[in-house]
């Protein structure tokens, strides 16, 4: 069924229904949470009591907005500082892995690919596991042999940022090697010629020639950073990032304060999204 | 290699060594050990395939593994099933701007958290929710009507969440396959069923079977959709891995039944490649 096989008029009517079902069922809910973030009343749900501002600006109990709520602002900053943590490292180590896989031939390279994939089919919380018992192995050794008590190996930010990294490190390198592989080698040859040395080469012409898919990868890592659950929830210590800080409210019972923080995520995210595309049309 | 070569060679390749081996290797053999350790006596083990007998003689333990598992393949199916028309549709269908804006919109819910989603199916859900009251306005229910905490609740919730990493690899592949080879289908006398058959879904197959395991890895890993839409007696595996780390501190069942779901999702991916015939480069490089 394509537009120029002719077909019948009803069969073509019922396909675009069901398409634009599928759009509404998309944003049926996304539309629901922002809406009620606006709701005058202590509940996320009906009945509809009056537009308000206050879950975003108020600072009077019983509704005090994002912006009066020191825990939502702080598990904010500590979702971000972790986000930037992540990026660097993924991004980092995601362009060597790019120059890696398709500039040397080695052995045991097809192995170290398919290795290199694994993080996507483990499940986040079997990684977030294995890391913290690994990290506590490594403490409670170091405890026993030295008398070291290294608090950076009990669960905290510093294994969230390792466990976040430990999966995304793999999407930032299929990102990159994706750009590199269009690479044309010859333009770095002639920077050759032209007496570069072969790192010069490789900063003036193929890093830029890269920078949309390392713009990418790095917003692709900060989103999926922020967003983490899985292996966040199973490597958290006392600093709560947002996901985690927003699932212990959920949990209690929630207030439109949660609907005003999601709107202000949606938000972020989709302005993130635009910088991105604008950059890659450009690039 | 020459001198120079061979020292870039040795940088590039100690970060991805430190990475694989520190974070995903050792850490994973190390959860193997400790699930096969059985504690009998203070700060002394003894190994045992205790943790192991542990899961297999608890009937709750089995059968939520099992239904864990049955529920993440429907999900899988019930997500392809519903993206396939619309991927379709986009890559064949729709044309110039349309096509552009359609994909972008099956993107954006996706830039924001799952938690953020999950929260807007409760609150469509709920007794107090949005389907409820329209429901009551229509004069089609008397009172209110709880749809949260049941099985459909956590489908709905697993499909709505998953439903990107299939639409994505499908319009993919889709859009790589010729009108041509459609028309030509018809021009041999093949109707719109056999040219889906014979010739749209075998095409599609790589975009099918990458799609079909990033979701069903999601829906088996996930903790926040089946425990906020399924509430308390929702049993999915992975609560049972948390509660046996976080609440009841056993680390070794934990350990045990993180390495069950492992050695699970493994043998499934495995059997989705040997049952299509696509590699794991293939699929997801």
């Amino acid at each position: 069924m394509i537009p120029s096989i002719p077909q019948p008029r009803a069969l073509r009517l019922v396909y675009g229904a069901y398409v634009t079902l599928f759009f509404i069922y998309l944003a049926l809910p996304l539309t629901v949470v922002a809406v009620f973030a606006f709701n005058d009343s202590q509940f996320p749900s009906l009945p509809w009591n009056g537009f308000t501002w206050n879950w975003f600006f108020g600072d009077e109990r019983p509704m005090i907005g994002v912006f009066h709520e020191r825990p939502i602002l702080r598990a904010i900053g500590t979702s971000a500082f972790v986000a930037v943590m992540v990026v660097i490292l993924s991004v980092a180590v995601g362009l060597s892995n790019a120059f890696l896989f398709n500039r040397y031939q080695f052995r045991g390279k097809s192995l170290l690919y398919v290795l290199m994939l694994l993080p996507l089919v483990i499940p986040g919380i079997v990684l977030g596991i294995s890391i913290l018992v690994f990290s506590s192995t490594l403490a409670n050794g170091l405890w026993e042999l030295a008398g070291l008590d290294l608090q950076i190996l009990r669960p905290g930010l510093f294994l969230v940022v390792l466990g976040q990294f430990s999966f995304i490190a793999t999407i930032s390198t299929l990102v990159i090697s994706a750009r590199l592989q269009k690479f044309d080698r010859t333009l770095e040859e002639a920077a050759l010629n032209l007496g570069a040395s072969r790192l010069t080469a490789v900063r003036t012409v193929t890093v830029p020639f890269l920078m949309p898919a390392i713009v990418g990868a790095a917003v692709v890592a900060f989103l999926m950073s922020f967003e983490n659950f899985n292996t966040t929830l199973m490597l958290v210590g006392s600093d709560a990032p947002l996901t985690i800080a927003m699932f212990d409210r959920l949990k209690e019972g929630s207030t439109p304060l949660l609907n005003a923080v999601s709107l202000l995520l949606m938000l972020g995210s989709s302005l993130l999204a635009l910088v991105m595309i604008l950059f890659q049309r450009r690039g | 290699m020459r001198e120079g070569t061979r020292l870039g060679f040795i940088l590039l390749l100690t970060p991805l060594l430190l990475w694989l081996s520190l974070l995903i290797l050792i850490p994973h053999v190390d959860m193997f050990l400790v699930s096969i350790r059985e504690r009998v006596g203070v700060g002394k083990y003894d190994i045992s395939l205790a943790n192991y007998r542990t899961f297999w003689g608890e009937p709750l333990y089995l059968w939520t593994f099992a239904r864990t598992a049955v529920m993440s393949i429907l999900a899988t199916i019930i997500t392809f099933l519903i993206a396939f028309p619309v991927s379709y549709y986009i890559a064949k269908i729709a044309r110039g701007r349309l096509q552009s804006a359609l994909f972008l919109a099956c993107l954006i819910p996706f830039w924001v958290s799952e938690l953020v989603r999950t929260f807007g199916w409760m609150i469509l859900l709920r007794e107090t929710g949005v389907f409820s009251g329209l429901l009551q306005w229509l004069g089609l229910a008397e009172g209110p009507v709880e749809m949260l905490y049941n099985d459909a609740a956590i489908m709905v919730g697993l499909v709505y969440t998953s439903m990107l990493f299939m639409v994505v690899p499908l319009v993919t592949t889709l859009e790589s396959l010729d009108d041509a080879v459609i028309e030509a289908g018809y021009d041999l006398g093949g109707n719109g069923w056999s040219v889906l058959r014979e010739i749209v879904l075998p095409h599609a197959k790589p975009g099918i079977v990458s799609g079909s395991i990033v979701v069903f890895m999601l829906s088996l890993g996930n903790y926040l959709t089946p425990t906020m839409l399924g509430g308390k007696d929702s049993l999915w595996f992975t609560e049972l891995i948390y509660s046996q780390f976080i609440v009841r501190f056993n680390w070794e069942l934990g350990a045990a039944f993180g390495f069950m779901l492992l050695l699970l999702s493994s043998l499934i991916v495995w059997g989705m490649l040997r049952l299509t015939g696509e590699t794991l480069e293939e699929t997801m490089g």
